[in-house]
């Protein structure tokens, strides 16, 4: 079984994950109501929305969390990732008190609270407890078979 | 004219039906997807080997992805469906939370992680924490 630590790059990859996508729905919703009312009867001007600045950013940001949550799946477990995906909620309402002063109720504190312990429960553990499933894909066995022979290597140690 | 308000509320079942279609997809999806990744190994490795092209392609052309990312399109499809019936702060924080339980099972049955102690209890306090922060 592969049992790893973290490294940096893997960190800095996890933590665009937790940190993208607040920022990427809040850049989408700031652009959004920025913008006049968008009718159905007019359907274009909601694909000339996607050029403003704000939504451009915004779906930039969605596209990165897609793909660093992708690179993170290919070397951890899917339970690892999940939490720090959740982290986003926390990282939403302490914007939301501290920059845009909100007000945030007692239940809501308890789940910030509720979902970091969460997350650090899981941070403790290895990060990937299972060797990769060597499912037919599209990569050649060529490319594959030094991967599957480092990690046969692993396991022997 | 003013657009009146949708007067029939689902039933019981029905906005069961709804979120447990979200869930379950939205699960079957993120499962799929998971498995795409781990069978094709570390995708910093690739790319460091084949370019950033080559990773690209290696994950678009995975049957298990695109499978996957239709599930996906799905949930999201059965989330719009479902808020068409039903409020978000219904809807939000029950699919968001049930999904983390169902993904956590779902990992341990076909992914076969090793989901311990620690891994469920994570679960579930994550499951709990976005339902509260959502409600």
């Amino acid at each position: 079984m592969a049992h790893h630590r973290l490294s940096v790059s893997q960190f800095l990859i996890l933590a665009f994950v937790s940190v993208s996508v607040p920022l990427g729905d809040a850049s989408l919703s700031h652009g959004m109501t920025s913008l006049p009312a968008i009718s159905l009867v007019h359907p274009l001007t909601l694909i000339a929305a996607v050029f403003t600045p704000w939504i451009a950013i915004g779906i930039l940001l969605l596209i990165g969390y897609f793909a660093s949550y992708l690179t993170a799946l290919s070397w951890a477990d899917l339970t690892y990732v999940m939490p720090a995906t959740a982290l986003g909620n926390v990282f939403v309402a302490l914007l939301a008190h501290f920059w845009l002063h909100e007000t945030i109720s007692p239940l809501r504190w308890m789940g910030v609270v509720l979902i970091t312990v969460g997350v650090g429960f899981v941070a403790q553990g290895p990060v990937s407890t299972t060797p990769p499933l060597n499912l037919p894909t599209s990569i050649s066995q060529a490319e594959a078979s030094p991967l599957n022979d480092a990690l046969e290597k692993e396991q022997v140690r | 004219m003013m657009l009146a308000a949708n007067p029939i509320q689902p039933r019981f079942w029905q906005a069961t039906a709804m979120i447990a279609t979200i869930v379950l997809t939205s699960s079957t999806g993120e499962v799929l997807t998971a498995a795409a990744m781990k069978s094709m190994g570390d995708l910093d490795d690739i790319r460091a080997r084949s370019g950033m092209k080559g990773a690209i392609r290696a994950v678009v052309t995975s049957p298990l992805f695109v499978a996957g990312i239709f599930f996906m399109a799905v949930a999201f499809f059965s989330l719009l469906f479902a808020l068409n019936h039903m409020n978000l702060s219904l809807v939000g924080p029950a699919a968001a939370s049930l999904t983390l339980v169902t993904n956590t099972i779902a990992a341990k049955l076909f992914l076969h992680e090793n989901v311990d102690r620690r891994r469920w209890t994570a679960a579930v306090l994550v499951c709990i924490g976005v339902y509260l922060l959502a409600h």
